[in-house]
C-alpha cells in the first residue's frame, strides 16, 4: 500500500527556514539600532559633561589689575571623574597666548565644536569654547579647550554592546521559540487531515466534514470530490457485479435442470461421467455467482448496519435444521451445543449468511461419517464456533485465507469460489468483531466468529 | 636583617649624581641582580622595613630607596622619567598628574578598590590625617584647642607665648603641604583666619613635615600645623610631652600613593612592589608595616580623604596656583 512519493522539499523547513532567518535579520538589526543609538547617547552624554566643564572654566575667567585671572572652579574638574577614570587635558589661550594647562593642545578655529583627535597617543573628546573679556580700556578673547579620553565611553559601550546582544539573542530566541510554534500549529492541521485519511476504514469513502482552515479548504473539497467519484465508480462496479452474478445465476438454474434432465436420459457412461462434470461446474459457478451476490449484499449492509435483538442460538438452530439434510447427503452430524439463549444486537441476515458459510466449508472439508461441532456461548464476548475433523488449515496459510478469492492450498477438488471466509470477516468486522481461524489438535478446522 | 646590608650613604659624595638626596640607602641581598630605584617622599625609617620584607621574599632584587621633598620628586622624575622604577610620594595632586600625562605604568592586574587608585596606574597605601600637634608645656592650665576655631582662639588668647613659636609647610616648597592648604582652603573658611593668625605671630614655614618636627622636640616650636599624624607619632619620643589632634571640625586626610614609571628600567619588579605593597597594606603585620592603614571607608566623616579624581588637578593650574600663593603669601609673610 504504502509507495514512497517523491518528495520535494518540507513547507514545515521552508517555514523554520523563512521564519527563523527573518528573526535572525531582526535581531541583527535590533543589535546594531541599539548600539548606534546608545553610542549617540553616550558621547551625548561626555559632551554634555564636557560642555559644562568648559562653560564653568570660562565662567570663572576675570580680569584683575589689567591682568586675566582664571580661577578654576574645583568642580570643573571634579565632575569629569569616570568609572574608568578617564584623563582629562585643558589649556588656556589669551587671545594667541598660551596661559595654562597643556601646551600641546591646541583650540579648535570655531568655538562651541566638539571634535575627536588624537592628543599625546589616546583618542580624545575635545571641547573649545570661548569667551570676551572686557576690562576698563581692554577687550580680550580668552580661549578653552577641554578634552578627556574615552575609556568609560568604550566601558559603556561595551556594556551596551552586551546588553543589546542578549536582548537581540533574547529576542531571536524568542522569534525562534514562536516561529516554531507557528509552524507546528500550521502543519498541524495538515497532520491532523492525514491523520484522518489514514484512520479511514477501507469502505469509508464519505467526504470530510469537520471544518478546515481556509487555505486547506480547497485541498479538502478537491479531494472529497475525489471520494465522491471513486465511491461512484466502486458502488457501481459492485452493482454491476451483483447484477452480472444475478444474471449469470438464473440461466445457470436453467442450464443445471436441462443437464439433470439430460444425465436421466443418456446411458453411455462416459457420457454420463460428461454430464456430471457439467451438473459439477453448473454448480461451483452458481455457487460462485451466490456467494457474489452474498457479498455484495453484505458489503451494503455492513456500511448500513441496523441492529436488532436476536437470539443467536434460536439463529444457528434455525440454520441447522435448514442444513441437516446437506449434512445427511454426506453422511455427516450437525451438532449445536450452547448455552441458553444468546441476546444480541445485530443484523440477523448477515450472521446467519456468515455462520451458513462457515457451516458450509466445514460441511465441505470435514470426512465422511464425522460430526460438526457448533458452539454459541455468551461468556465474555459472543461467540459462535464452528468446528470440523477434516483435514484443518494449512498452518502457514491461517493469516491470509480471509483475503477475497483465496482458497487453501488442500481446497482442489472441492466446490468453492473463495469468498466464503471474506464474507465472515466482513460480518465479524461489521459487527466490531473479528474472525479467528485454528486447528484443533486432534486434527480438523475450527472458525470462531466473534461478535 | 638577617642577610641585608642597609648601607647607609648619605654623605658619601657621588659622582655622576649631581642630585643631592635628604636620604638614600641601599637594600640589597647577596643575590640581588636588579637594582630599583625608588623616589619617596617617606621617610627611610617608617619604609626601611617594608623594603627589607620585599628584599627577603625577592632576593634577586636589590632596592635603591631616594627621599626628597613631594615637590622635588615631581621636578626630578619628570626631567628623568626613565631614571627611576617606582615613584611613591603623599603629594597626590602631583601623583595624580603624573599619571594623568601618561608618565605612570598602567598594572591591570592589580586589584584594589577604586577608590584608592586611579586609571590602574596610581595606588593608594595609606590614609594619614593631617595632625596639630602641640607641645603639651605651652597649653600648661590652658584648654587643649580640638578644631582650627579653637586653635585660633588659643593663639590669639597669648599671642606672646606664641610669637616665632608656630609653624606649618611653606606651601612654595612643599607639595604635600600645598596639598593640605588647598584642601583646607576648600573645606572651609577658618583656614585663612587661621594663616592671618599665624601670619601674625611671625610663623616659621617648613619645607617637610621631618623638619618641623625637629623643631617641635627641639622646643622651637610650640605648635606644628597641618603635620603628618603618623610622622609625629613615629618621630616623637617623649609622648607625654606632645599631643597630635585630629582637628575634629574637618580633619585633611591624605592618601600616600606609588606609582611604577611609564620608562621603568625593571618594570617587572617594580609592579612586585607595589603589588608588595598593596598586600602589605591590608595584611596584619604591624612590625613591617609601620604607615597607617588605608581608611576603609574612606568617607566616613564628609568627605575627610581627599579623593582620587581629576580635580586633584585644579589647583595645579598655572594661574589657580598663582593666585593660591599670592593669597598665602598674603596672608603669612606680613613683614
Amino acid at each position: 500500500m504504502t509507495h514512497s512519493l517523491p518528495v520535494s522539499g518540507s513547507l514545515r523547513n521552508r517555514l523554520v527556514v523563512i521564519l527563523i532567518g527573518g528573526a535572525a535579520i531582526l535581531a541583527f538589526l535590533l543589535f546594531f539600532a541599539v548600539r548606534n543609538y546608545a553610542t549617540q547617547v553616550a558621547q551625548q552624554g561626555q559632551d554634555n559633561i564636557l560642555g559644562a566643564s568648559v562653560a564653568s572654566i570660562l565662567d570663572a575667567a576675570t580680569i584683575r589689575d589689567g591682568e586675566v585671572e582664571i580661577d578654576i572652579p574645583y568642580a570643573s574638574f571634579s565632575m569629569l571623574s569616570t568609572p574608568f577614570d578617564d584623563r582629562v587635558f585643558y589649556a588656556i589661550y589669551q587671545d594667541e597666548t598660551f596661559l595654562s594647562g597643556y601646551p600641546g593642545l591646541a583650540v579648535a578655529d570655531r568655538a562651541d565644536r566638539f571634535q575627536t583627535i588624537t592628543f599625546r597617543g589616546e583618542a580624545v573628546r575635545m571641547i573649545t569654547a570661548e569667551r570676551i573679556l572686557i576690562g576698563i580700556d581692554q577687550r580680550t578673547r580668552i580661549r578653552v579647550a577641554l578634552a578627556q579620553t574615552q575609556d568609560a565611553l568604550s566601558g559603556t559601550l561595551e556594556q551596551i554592546s552586551r546588553n543589546a546582544a542578549i536582548l537581540g539573542g533574547g529576542f531571536f530566541a524568542l522569534a525562534a521559540l514562536l516561529s516554531y510554534w507557528a509552524t507546528s500549529t500550521t502543519i498541524g492541521q495538515l497532520q491532523r487531515l492525514t491523520d484522518s485519511v489514514t484512520k479511514r476504514g477501507p469502505q469509508d469513502l464519505s467526504p470530510f466534514k469537520k471544518p478546515v482552515p481556509a487555505e486547506m479548504a480547497p485541498l479538502v473539497t478537491s479531494l472529497n470530490s475525489l471520494m465522491g467519484r471513486l465511491d461512484q465508480s466502486l458502488s457501481q462496479s459492485e452493482d454491476f457485479i451483483a447484477e452480472a452474478a444475478h444474471r449469470v445465476r438464473t440461466p445457470l438454474a436453467t442450464v443445471r435442470s436441462y443437464a439433470e434432465a439430460t444425465l436421466q436420459r443418456v446411458d453411455k457412461k462416459e457420457n454420463r461421467q460428461a454430464m456430471r462434470s457439467m451438473v459439477r461446474a453448473i454448480d461451483e459457478s452458481s455457487r460462485a455467482a451466490g456467494q457474489l451476490l452474498d457479498h455484495a449484499m453484505i458489503t451494503f449492509r455492513a456500511d448500513h448496519l441496523e441492529r436488532e435483538e436476536i437470539d443467536l442460538v434460536d439463529l444457528v438452530h434455525d440454520l441447522v435444521l435448514r442444513l441437516t439434510p446437506i449434512a445427511e447427503m454426506k453422511d455427516l452430524e450437525l451438532r449445536l451445543q450452547s448455552d441458553a439463549p444468546v441476546a444480541y444486537a445485530g443484523d440477523p441476515i448477515l450472521i446467519q449468511n456468515a455462520v451458513r458459510n462457515l457451516i458450509d466449508n466445514a460441511l465441505k472439508y470435514a470426512p465422511s461419517e464425522s460430526a460438526v461441532d457448533i458452539f454459541v456461548t455468551a461468556n465474555t464476548n459472543t461467540q459462535i464456533k464452528i468446528c470440523d475433523s477434516g483435514p484443518g488449515f494449512p498452518s502457514e496459510e491461517v493469516d491470509t485465507l480471509t483475503a477475497r478469492f483465496k482458497r487453501g492450498r488442500n481446497a482442489e477438488g472441492t466446490i468453492g469460489s473463495g469468498l466464503g471466509l471474506t464474507i465472515a470477516l466482513d460480518v465479524a468486522k461489521a459487527h466490531g468483531g473479528d474472525l479467528v481461524l485454528s486447528n484443533r489438535p486432534e486434527g480438523g478446522a475450527c472458525a470462531t466468529l466473534s461478535l | 636583617m638577617r642577610n641585608f646590608v642597609a648601607l647607609i650613604l648619605l654623605l658619601f659624595p657621588q659622582i655622576g649624581i649631581a642630585q643631592e638626596w635628604e636620604d638614600r640607602q641601599l637594600f640589597t641581598a647577596d643575590t640581588s641582580t636588579q637594582m630599583l630605584r625608588v623616589i619617596s617622599s617617606t621617610d627611610t625609617v617608617l619604609f626601611a622595613p617594608i623594603i627589607e620584607h620585599f628584599v627577603a621574599e625577592n632576593p634577586s632584587i636589590g632596592v635603591e630607596y631616594l627621599v626628597h621633598g613631594t615637590s622635588d620628586i615631581d621636578q626630578i622624575f619628570r626631567t628623568d622619567p626613565d631614571g627611576f622604577d617606582l615613584v611613591v610620594s603623599s603629594a597626590m595632586d602631583l601623583q595624580l598628574k603624573l599619571v594623568n600625562d601618561g608618565l605612570a605604568l598602567r598594572l591591570p592586574d592589580l586589584v584594589h578598590p577604586s577608590w584608592a587608585q586611579w586609571r590602574q596606574s596610581l595606588f593608594a597605601f595609606t590614609s594619614e590625617p593631617a595632625a596639630i600637634v602641640i607641645n603639651n608645656d605651652a597649653f600648661a592650665g590652658h584648654k587643649i584647642p580640638q578644631t582650627r576655631q579653637q586653635l585660633i582662639e588659643a593663639l590669639r588668647e597669648r599671642p606672646d607665648a606664641f610669637r616665632g613659636r608656630v609653624g606649618t609647610y611653606d606651601i612654595r616648597k612643599s607639595g604635600v603641604g600645598y596639598l593640605f592648604a588647598t584642601q583646607d582652603a576648600r573645606a572651609t573658611e577658618t583656614y585663612w583666619r587661621l594663616m592671618e593668625v599665624l601670619g601674625t605671630l611671625g610663623v616659621r614655614l617648613y619645607c617637610c613635615s621631618g623638619a618641623m618636627i625637629d623643631d617641635l622636640t627641639d622646643g622651637r616650636i610650640a605648635v606644628a600645623y597641618n603635620v603628618l599624624g603618623s610622622y609625629a607619632e613615629a618621630r616623637v619620643e617623649n609622648r607625654d610631652k606632645f599631643q597630635v589632634i585630629l582637628p575634629s571640625d574637618f580633619p585633611t586626610t591624605m592618601m600616600r600613593t606609588a606609582m611604577v614609571s611609564v620608562h621603568a628600567p625593571n618594570p617587572e619588579p617594580a609592579a612586585a612592589f607595589i603589588r608588595h605593597l598593596v598586600a602589605l597594606q591590608s595584611a596584619d603585620n604591624d612590625e613591617v608595616f609601620q604607615l597607617p592603614r588605608l581608611n576603609i571607608q574612606p568617607n566616613d566623616i564628609e568627605r575627610a580623604t581627599i579623593a582620587l579624581e581629576p580635580a586633584l588637578m585644579t589647583f595645579l593650574d598655572a594661574l589657580k596656583r598663582r593666585r593660591f600663593v599670592a593669597e598665602w603669601e598674603n596672608a603669612v609673610i606680613q613683614e
